[in-house]
């Protein structure tokens, strides 16, 4: 019973990583359009860069802000190169934010090496029910519930917010009332760093990272994020954290080489049932 | 004549090689109504988004004496927001320049079809009531000049009727100077006083709407319609 309950609350604190960093990938979509891939590159800067500003000597805190404000940086150029060019489509972006994610591992390499990093997160444990759970658990879950009621609010209720879903919605009538549709896909992509940035900086003490760690994020993280269609920030939380806790559970009770593959069938299956339902929805529209 | 509050001068835009608008120069006198008519391809558009700001000119000038807000063409609403929501952002220029936004109340005073209908999705709206939402949003812009594209295309007769009657008012009550693009020639020569005939991206004819009516070879040749 204690084993079941600290899966679960590992579980669910991975599945938080995940849901934030699939809350980037929602951001960036929707108000840019653009299925951005270098969104786990994003988590690996932040990730990385938090452990190089603890090991200068920077308190804990300084050195995760300051890493996820370069993740924002990061963000913001990734943005600058994919779509700051007048006219390019959404598909070519995507196209190139790939792109840009493996130009970084060679940069990662050079800064960090290729090896897998951690550092410390919160240390040590609290008892609940029987069960052993790591306050860097409660802490990530913590973070996540705050950071997605800031987002919702952010887009349902303040006037840049819902700008931003505008502009992505109606790109021609927001530039009709004046709105800069391509300053608005950077904010986003800036936001995305951030939102990549505080994935990586909570998870790097759970799962060591390295360079190439970008790929088991983006897969999770878009398995999450597709649930609700690139669009739907709550759906996309309640894919990463079914995500989380199913592939706690295959590691716990089967094997842990098994994890990813959860994430891909769950990703696949999803993705092969909104088609078929988007097929069904456009013969239904035709008739 | 009093002071234009919208001035075109030897405007040309073009796409690649294809000459949109050739030379185009027309003016509007603050609170007039002026129609813009033509057939389909006539480059009433790219007028409309070289006016706007949207589109960068190849060469000519546009000046503007204060805001232009533009009514577009398909309504163009933000689907999944309110119908308040898409009011308030039309203020987003406005608020980009630091004056003080217009309250999204003062549109339900002028439009007041809209009041009972502002915490619904813009996207779940019929045509007439999108047109009208349309119209708010572009009135949260202060304008001096609302240029209007395509104001009865796909609406019901009655509805473009009080749509016609609103814009009327607003002109005549508030001053608004217009610019009504439509494909309805009687329509628009009905509610302005002047019309601008644009085909194949030039001036064709210009004059009082009274006039070009009268004169059936201009109605004949660039409306395609019989008097």
């Amino acid at each position: 019973m204690s084993d079941l309950l600290q899966y679960l609350v590992s579980g669910l604190a991975v599945g938080c990583g995940f849901a934030l960093l699939a809350s980037g990938l929602v951001t960036v979509h929707r108000v840019s359009g653009t299925v951005n891939f270098a969104q786990g590159m994003f988590a690996v800067v932040a990730g990385l860069a938090a452990g190089s500003f603890l090991s200068a000597g920077l308190p804990h805190g300084v050195a995760e802000v300051a890493a996820v404000t370069a993740a924002g940086a990061v963000g913001l150029l990734t943005g600058l190169v994919a779509t700051g060019k007048p006219g390019t489509g959404p598909r070519a972006a995507l196209i190139i934010t790939l792109g840009l994610g493996f130009v970084a591992y060679a940069v990662e390499i050079m800064v960090w090496g290729d090896g897998p990093r951690s550092h410390p997160g919160l240390g040590g444990t609290i008892q609940v029910a029987g069960a052993y759970v790591q306050r860097q658990h409660l802490l990530v879950i913590a973070a996540t519930a705050l950071v997605f009621t800031a987002l919702g609010l952010f887009f349902s209720r303040t006037y840049l917010g819902k700008a931003l879903s505008a502009a992505a919605s109606n790109p021609y009538a927001a530039r009709a009332v004046g709105m800069n549709v391509t300053r608005m896909g950077l904010a986003a992509f800036a936001l995305g760093g951030v939102l990549g940035g505080t994935a990586g900086v909570l998870l790097t003490p759970m799962l060591p990272i390295s360079f190439n760690s970008d790929v088991l994020l983006i897969t999770n993280g878009f398995a999450a994020a597709i649930l609700g269609g690139l669009n739907r920030p709550g759906l996309a939380l309640a894919g990463a954290l079914t995500l989380g806790v199913a592939e706690a559970l295959v590691a716990g009770y089967l094997d842990a080489s098994y994890q990813t593959v959860v994430a891909l069938v769950l990703m696949l299956a999803i993705m092969i049932w909104q088609a078929s339902r988007r097929t069904a929805l456009d013969m239904e529209a035709a008739r | 004549m009093s002071d234009p509050v919208l001035e075109v001068t030897g405007l040309v835009v073009r796409y690649g090689n294809a000459t949109a608008l050739d030379h185009v120069t027309l003016h509007v006198s603050a609170g007039e109504m002026v129609a813009l008519v033509g057939p389909n391809g006539a480059g009433k558009s790219s007028l409309v988004n070289a006016i706007m700001g949207l589109v960068r000119p190849a060469g000519g000038t546009v000046r503007l004496d204060g805001r232009a807000a533009l009514v577009p063409e398909g309504r163009q609403m933000f689907p999944d927001l309110s119908v308040d929501d898409n009011l308030a952002l039309g203020a987003w220029r406005r608020r980009r320049e630091g004056s003080s936004a217009r309250d999204t109340a003062w549109v339900y005073e002028v439009l007041p079809e809209l009041a009972r209908l502002r915490r619904q999705k813009a996207g779940s709206l019929s045509g007439g009531q999108q047109q009208m939402v349309a119209f708010g949003r572009a009135l949260m812009g202060d304008p001096a000049v609302l240029i209007v594209d395509e104001l009865s295309l796909g609406l019901a007769p009655l509805v473009t009727t009080t749509l016609a009657g609103h814009l009327r008012r607003l002109n005549a009550e508030r001053g608004l100077a217009v610019v009504l693009i439509e494909q309805n020639a009687r329509l628009a020569f009905d509610l302005c006083t002047r019309a601008y005939v644009l085909e194949a991206g030039r001036i064709r004819a210009e004059g009082p709407c009274a006039e070009l009516a009268e004169s059936s070879d201009v109605v004949a040749a660039y409306l395609g319609v019989t008097p």
